[in-house]
């Protein structure tokens, strides 16, 4: 890091000198649903315009600056601006159609249920998920046959919860899709395997264990799929170190990709 | 430790017994080997074949236990193609994540950027303004696509049993669909052309001339398929009860698409939950009731006449479409580089250099953020999956609110189904294990992305 960087880092601490101290309300520092002083409908995000404030906003990360560049000299006089980042909040009763029922088949079974875009997500405890399965295929009201993988998504800013597995699930029968979420800590990524019970998990689990570290206990093989046997670590995580190309130019190389000057 | 001095073809002691190395033609030495050893070994060998096998569709591995040429047990080793496909796309802006999932199930391009696209449209909240050239074009350039796909995994799945005048005649269609789609992308594969927000380009002039001839010609040429195979007795011998899977076993298995559809079961994506206004087309879901190869061969056929069929509605509804818009109106979203075909091919459109570089101080200003910096998507995720030419292909996008996708997850169709080869093939003869795996037409570059 340079002097220059340094400075700017400096300026940072000390709002005055380059925002008035009125204008900078850090969402960060205020609880995430209550909303600005001087914020304009447009500003507030998409989630909390119209209706109830939700329940629980699920913040998992903070961006800084506006522009998402790091590394540089702050010529734009916002790189002191922190953001969080909100994932869309849990979603109010009555949920509309058929989410409902889903929903009260589910019940006591779920922690969250958040509906964004059309989709519904019900967030599940590792415990439950082996219930939560069963249910959905066997119970002739719900009738989900069909599973579509497990999807890994590591955020580490969701302290406590930062590895996420998500299935997708999908009812032929009644023409319904929905998403079951299960979040574990880092410390700790063991979730039971739904492979038993939708034998087509089998490889997508197997996936994102080894691209993320998730354990899927009573998994019948649970070994690396895509990459070598004796690779080390698991690439699809963000702290997963990435390398760089060495190319050489006069004196210069490229950095890694999560090094180099980018927007974010 | 080796016990004989031919490098290529010796054979050396492990701690799981004797491992032959073979290139072809020299079981002879195997057979005295074997039956050295006595007891279980004489009767059970375990082969790897692949993973660079002519008839494995690239480079998948696989496992088997033979009795003879009887397969006892069958896995396969994949991963051989990995790219690493879904981290890169973390590091590159939505518009750029195009030309990354592109190139993962590279015989049906246009699925892959559909799903991704799909999904970044959901999250953005624009699926309501696509403009209706764009989805028409999309519809267009994908049943386009499902037609070569479908001819590929007809052609390389008669090269695998001998059947050589198939194959010619299906890279000889297959060569007439990428020629339209350079003729209306400027690419043959890993076009990158349907974009967040419509298409990138218009339709050139006399694109759908082109396509009304091909659409001509191949109602001439498909017969020519029906007419080598359908009925062809060594043909239907090779195939019929081969790589059987019934109903249970596909739902159990996930699989989707013509092994499905094969069990008599209509699920198709694009008339259960229609996208791109697949709901205003007419056409007919083709199932087949035997649960075999022969069936997946049969639906494969069906399906490139209904493709055709939608083809020639989506180039009436563009002859109508003329001049209209082909990306979303919100200029924060629509890609605002323009492209011409100049005299060396294709290339920046010159009246947008004038502009951005002569006229207008703002719209270089426009151009260079969007083009840098990319545009916010808000945070969430969606999992928008489509019909491709081999089943259900979805992408679970996850959006931070930033510039570039949090995470972007393919549910690829060929590594769910690729599953499904062991319980297809055990059981049967060794050159059976060639036909099962050909029905389901594995790509393994979307196996492995």
């Amino acid at each position: 890091m340079t002097d220059d960087d340094k400075d700017q880092k400096g300026g940072t601490e000390k709002p005055g000198k380059v925002v008035p101290e009125e204008a900078r309300d850090e969402p960060s520092r205020r609880a995430p649903d209550q909303p600005a002083v001087e914020q304009s409908p447009e500003n507030i995000p998409a989630h909390l315009v119209g209706g109830e404030p939700t329940a629980e906003v699920r913040v998992v990360g903070e961006r800084r600056g506006m522009f998402g560049v790091t590394g540089t000299g702050d010529t734009s006089g916002y790189g002191g601006l922190v953001t969080p980042v909100v994932l869309p909040g849990a979603a109010q009763r009555p949920y509309g159609g058929w989410f409902d029922t889903v929903a009260d088949a589910l019940d006591p079974l779920i922690e969250q249920v958040v509906i964004h875009r059309g989709e519904i997500t019900f967030h599940v405890g590792r415990d439950n998920l082996l219930r939560v399965a069963e249910l959905l295929r066997d119970d002739p009201g719900l009738r989900f046959e069909f599973c579509a993988g497990v999807s890994g998504v590591h955020y580490p800013g969701d302290t406590g919860r930062e590895l996420h597995a998500v299935y997708s699930f999908l009812s032929m029968t009644y023409n319904r899709r929905i998403r079951v979420e299960v979040s574990v800590p880092d410390a700790d990524p063991h979730l039971p395997s739904i492979t038993p019970l939708y034998p087509a998990n089998d490889w997508h689990e197997r996936e994102t264990y080894d691209m993320f570290g998730l354990v899927f206990d009573g998994h019948p093989a649970l070994t690396r799929i895509l990459m070598p046997d004796d690779w080390p670590g698991h690439p699809q995580r963000k702290d997963y170190p990435l390398g760089g190309i060495p190319v050489e130019y006069k004196g210069g190389t490229i950095p890694p990709p999560d090094q180099r000057r980018s927007y974010t | 430790m080796s016990t004989t001095d031919d490098v290529y073809a010796g054979s050396s002691e492990t701690s799981d017994g004797r491992v032959f190395t073979v290139s072809g033609q020299d079981w002879d030495e195997i057979a005295a080997g074997l039956s050295e050893e006595g007891g279980d070994a004489a009767e059970r060998v375990v082969v790897n074949m692949g993973p660079q096998h002519p008839s494995t569709h690239g480079v998948l591995r696989l496992i088997l236990e033979l009795e003879g040429e009887t397969v006892t047990e069958a896995r396969c080793g994949i991963g051989y193609l990995h790219t690493g496909i879904e981290k890169n796309m973390e590091y590159r802006s939505w518009v750029q994540g195009v030309t990354f999932c592109t190139r993962m199930d590279y015989l049906s391009p246009f699925y892959n950027e559909m799903t991704y696209v799909l999904g970044a449209e959901r999250l953005l909240d624009i699926e309501d303004d696509i403009p209706e050239k764009a989805q028409v074009m999309r519809v267009l350039l994908m049943e386009l696509n499902r037609i070569s796909s479908h001819l590929v995994a007809i052609a390389t799945g008669g090269m695998e049993i001998g059947a050589l005048t198939v194959m010619t005649i299906g890279f000889r269609e297959r060569e007439l669909v990428l020629d339209l789609f350079e003729l209306i992308t400027g690419l043959r594969m890993n076009h990158a052309f349907i974009r967040p927000g419509g298409v990138a380009q218009d339709l050139p002039p006399g694109a759908l001339d082109e396509i009304r001839s091909f659409v001509a010609l191949m109602k001439k040429r498909l017969p020519e398929y029906a007419a080598l195979c359908n009925a062809n007795p060594i043909f239907k011998r090779r195939l019929e009860d081969v790589g059987v899977l019934d109903l249970e076993g596909c739902l159990a298995l996930g699989l989707t698409g013509p092994v499905l559809r094969s069990t008599g079961y209509p699920w198709d994506l694009r008339k259960t939950q229609p996208y791109s206004g697949y709901e205003t087309y007419d056409f007919d879901v083709q199932t087949w009731d035997t649960c075999d190869s022969y069936g997946r061969f049969r639906i494969r056929l069906n399906e490139m006449w209904e493709s055709l069929r939608i083809i020639e509605q989506a180039a009436d509804r563009l002859a109508r479409l003329e001049g209209a818009p082909v990306m979303v109106a919100d200029k924060k979203i629509a890609w605002p580089s323009q492209l011409a075909i100049g005299s060396d091919g294709m290339g920046n459109s010159l009246d947008h250099i004038r502009h951005i570089m002569g006229e207008s101080m703002e719209a270089l200003i426009h151009h260079f953020k969007l083009v840098t910096e990319g545009f916010r998507v808000p945070a969430g995720q969606a999992y928008v999956p489509v019909e491709s030419p081999r089943g259900e292909l979805g992408a679970h996008v996850v959006s931070d609110g930033g510039t570039r996708p949090f995470r972007a997850h393919f549910r690829d169709p060929s590594f769910n189904n690729l599953q499904a080869m062991g319980v297809m093939s055990e059981g049967s003869m060794i050159a059976d294990v060639i036909v099962a795996i050909a029905s389901i037409d594995p790509v393994m570059g979307g196996v492995d992305r």
